[in-house]
């Protein structure tokens, strides 16, 4: 049974989705940090500055790696940059992170990740000691990953500039499997699913920062994919998309797969897999984990009948313990992701502006 | 309005009486216990906690008489409808 | 969670619903008001309308205490803020909040030293770390957060900190509450009364909506069974023709408040004769300045404060949204000119602001399950 929605509040329903549709424009005159946290304001520079000025068709789904004819077959190409502070936490450092973040684009591209670049922009002063640990968690990552880095650069650029350490990398692996992958595949009947509890790297970082004073045993999840990923495609040919949730967490994921699919998505809370940490560090500071970052968990779309077959298999691989449907999208309310809450009603899951903030109210 | 998440106090400041460690579900912290002065929390107990301050204590007296409150209801509700699936003798 | 868990039972919630359904006078329709915005942000958070029947209409009330603040407040902290040798400090909440000329964010990006800190005492490390700088905290919230700047006032002062100081934007929720009551345009049969503020002032304060309005209260929590048993516990009132203040929260809220809190209160701050509530319009003695003994830590009285008086967008109906009087999408601008990208008002910038709530949460046809539950 729905309540009736008066015209009044249908009009504006009507004109809020005009406005979600609208050609995306940066309003603001200069950058600030909701740009870079991979929500809305992310979304938007990216369309209207990136995409439009480089527009081209292998550019435009805008997926975590671009898929490019090479030689007879298909090549996945990613890059990606990595500015994370602190440099070393729990769980990690800029180096693991560099490494998997790339493997993991390109494994949900459906490609064998085979060889990374590895760009460094250092700060004047920065101790070498600390780029030598850097560049050792680097290799060790590669070597677990089974890629090699066989290329890179180094800059170095004024003291007060750069952080410390800065890495750009970009990565390239062969797309072997005859296998198309995209959100924009998600189908009504589909389900859902999540590799593992969500949001134990970005509250790792924040905690790690050392201002909020929380002391946790939170590890950040960063870890390789491909493994995983090989495991879920030999199980399920037919998966329809993978993403690996990094910033803006899986509730972003979550909306580009209803926006570029055109379809509702509709998720239980009670099923969202968080690590009682996590949890208890987001309820302190006010905070949804479904918006904190990942770094070593995967975001699946498979055919609903298979379901279960795809959970089977990335519960086997160490890195999918605890994988399970979250759950499916829908015909109805398309390009909006909703949640029934563990409580029983429902709400909106909508794309931040910017980072979620901790509140005080 | 205000955010304030319940903790459980683990230990007090061996120099500051003034601070507590709080546990959050795993999650700990230093917490200023001064605005409870008149009635100082001890470790194994519950407070209410906002922006790093504890607010008030929890009566876990009156929190298991909520709770009791609230399972009867669920109680009475589910008597009823068990009752009226019986009376469903089709 | 323990205390947090047990109180999001769905189980118990479907059988309060049916009670609160039961309640219901055929044909009477029931408008409560929760005064407070954290009580907003769980009713849409939790999808608790969804448990309650067509006839009760949840109208969501001033206490926010971000979104009252008015433009040339903002400005007023973006001024202080771009001195120097000035770094403030503030909670997250209040980042993006525009003033006239963008939020603390944007001044954040053009280089202003702002700092987002969990606590005002993290205010004093800062300062503690950068004796040649002047640490400003940017002190919001209901009487539920003065305390804490109280106490970080106090410390500082033994400490014998001389680089802190607080730009008090404390607000009192009883004038608030009374606007709401004297206003011609509401109607209203209950409120739904502040969780975390009573904690420090206690349930005596809203004795007057009782005895003089003839209007029930119930003192409520956060969890969204707090909410659905004090929505049940006002349906009963009102069913037994009582008025009274009840208190739902007791496990948290003691009925005489915390004298403690309420003394190092006073101690460093007093009433202002007057302040201005953005949409409300000025309301005598409604808001909390620093006490003259603690002068050396107000930051009006350190440092030149423009204080202009900034008139709200001629588009903005916060003011109208904030007394309950408009519902969110019944706003001209809502959704069009004023999104949470966009925002005009800070109905829209709080996350717990009604119509930042409204829109990340509540846009969409509901199902009712109270209605399922009864027809089960």
């Amino acid at each position: 049974m729905t309540e009736p929605v008066t015209d009044r509040e249908q009009l504006v329903l009507d004109r809020i989705d005009r406005a979600r549709r609208r050609r995306p424009r940066v309003r603001e005159e200069r950058i600030t940090m909701s740009h870079g946290s991979g929500g809305k304001a992310t979304q938007t520079l990216v369309e209207a500055i990136f995409l439009e000025m480089f527009r081209n068709p292998l550019l435009e789904p805008l997926e975590d790696a671009a898929s490019l004819p090479a030689g007879g077959g298909r090549m996945a190409f990613t890059t990606d940059s990595y500015v994370v502070s602190p440099l070393f936490f729990p769980g990690g450092s800029i180096g693991d992170l560099a490494v998997n973040g790339t493997v993991n684009d390109l494994s949900v591209a459906g490609a064998t990740p085979q060889y990374l670049s590895a760009g460094f922009i250092l700060e004047e002063g920065f101790p070498v000691a600390d780029l030598t640990r850097i560049a050792q968690a680097m290799r060790d990552a590669a070597l677990a990953a089974g890629v090699h880095i066989v290329t890179g650069d180094t800059k170095v650029v004024q003291r007060g500039k750069a952080d410390g350490c800065y890495i750009t990398t970009a990565g390239v692996g062969v797309i072997e499997r005859g296998v198309t992958l995209g959100v924009a595949r998600a189908r009504p009947g589909d389900a859902v699913i999540v590799s593992g509890p969500v949001g134990d790297h970005g509250v790792t970082i924040m905690l790690a920062r050392g201002e909020l004073d929380i002391e946790a045993d939170v590890r950040s999840d960063t870890a390789p994919l491909n493994g995983l990923v090989t495991a879920l495609l030999d199980a399920v040919p037919g998966v329809r998309a993978m993403r690996d949730a990094t910033r803006g967490g899986v509730a972003t994921i979550l909306n580009e797969i209803a926006r570029a699919a055109d379809v509702g998505v509709l998720v239980n809370e009670a099923d969202i897999p968080v690590g009682p940490e996590v949890r208890g560090a987001c309820e302190l500071l006010g905070i949804d984990p479904m918006y904190v970052a990942c770094e070593g968990r995967l975001v699946a779309v498979v055919p609903g009948d298979h379901a279960q077959a795809a959970v089977r298999a990335m519960r086997g691989h160490p890195l999918g313990t605890q994988a399970c449907v979250i759950g499916s999208v829908t015909g109805d309310q398309p390009g909006i992701v909703r949640l029934k809450t563990a409580f029983g009603g429902t709400r909106i899951v909508d794309l931040l502006v910017g980072d979620p903030l901790p509140r005080i109210c | 309005m205000c955010l304030g998440i319940p903790g459980e106090v683990i230990e007090l400041h061996p120099e500051q009486p003034d601070l507590a460690k709080v546990n959050v579900s795993g999650v700990r912290r230093l917490i200023n216990i001064g605005l409870l002065s008149d009635d100082p929390p001890k470790p194994g107990e519950w407070v209410l906690i906002h922006v790093g301050f504890a607010l008030s204590k929890i009566d876990e007296a009156e929190a298991a008489a909520a709770m009791e409150f609230l399972e009867s209801i669920g109680q009475a509700y589910e008597d009823e409808i068990a009752a009226l699936r019986e009376s469903l003798i089709e | 969670m323990r205390f947090v868990d047990e109180f999001r039972d769905a189980d118990k919630a479907r059988a309060l619903a049916v009670k609160i359904a039961a309640l219901c006078e055929p044909g009477r329709e029931y408008k409560f008001m929760e005064v407070c915005g954290g009580h907003t942000h769980t009713i849409y958070k939790h999808g608790i309308e969804d448990y309650l029947p067509e006839a009760i209409t949840l109208v969501h009330g001033p206490g926010c205490p971000v979104c009252v603040i008015p433009m040339g407040r903002v400005d007023d902290a973006i001024h202080l803020a771009s001195r120097p040798d000035v770094i403030m400090t503030s909670f997250g909440d209040m980042m993006r909040v525009p003033g006239s000329d963008g939020s603390f964010f944007d001044a954040k990006a053009s280089g202003t030293d702002i700092r987002m800190v969990y606590s005002p005492l993290d205010s004093l490390k800062i300062a503690r770390q950068n004796p040649d700088r002047q640490v400003v905290f940017m002190a919001i919230g209901f009487e539920t957060t003065a305390p804490s700047t109280a106490m970080t006032m106090k410390r500082a002062a033994a400490e014998g900190l001389s680089n802190f100081s607080v730009f008090c934007n404390h607000v009192t929720i009883i004038p608030a509450i009374k606007a709401i009551l004297d206003s011609p345009d509401l109607r209203l049969d209950g409120f739904i009364g502040p969780g975390h503020v009573s904690t420090v002032i206690g349930c005596r304060p809203y004795e007057f909506i009782a005895r003089v309005y003839g209007k029930p209260v119930v003192v409520a929590g956060f969890e969204p069974l707090d909410i659905l048993q004090s929505i049940y516990m006002l349906m009963l009132q009102l069913s037994q023709g009582r008025y009274q203040v009840e208190n739902q929260y007791s496990r948290v809220v003691p009925w005489d408040g915390n004298p403690v809190a309420l003394k190092v209160i006073a101690e460093t701050m007093e009433l202002r004769p007057y302040f201005e509530w953005r949409g409300l319009g000025f309301i005598s003695h409604s808001a909390l300045r620093v006490r003259d003994s603690f002068a050396a830590m107000d930051a009006e009285n350190l440092f030149p404060v423009p204080g202009v008086r900034v008139a709200d967008p001629k588009a903005c109906q916060c003011g109208e949204v904030l007394k309950g009087v408009l519902k969110p999408w019944e706003c001209k601008v809502f959704g069009t000119a004023c999104t949470p990208e966009t925002p005009i008002g800070t109905c829209m910038v709080s996350p717990e602001g009604a119509c930042a709530a409204y829109y990340n949460y509540g846009r969409m046809q509901r199902d009712r399950i109270v209605e399922v539950a009864i027809s089960d």
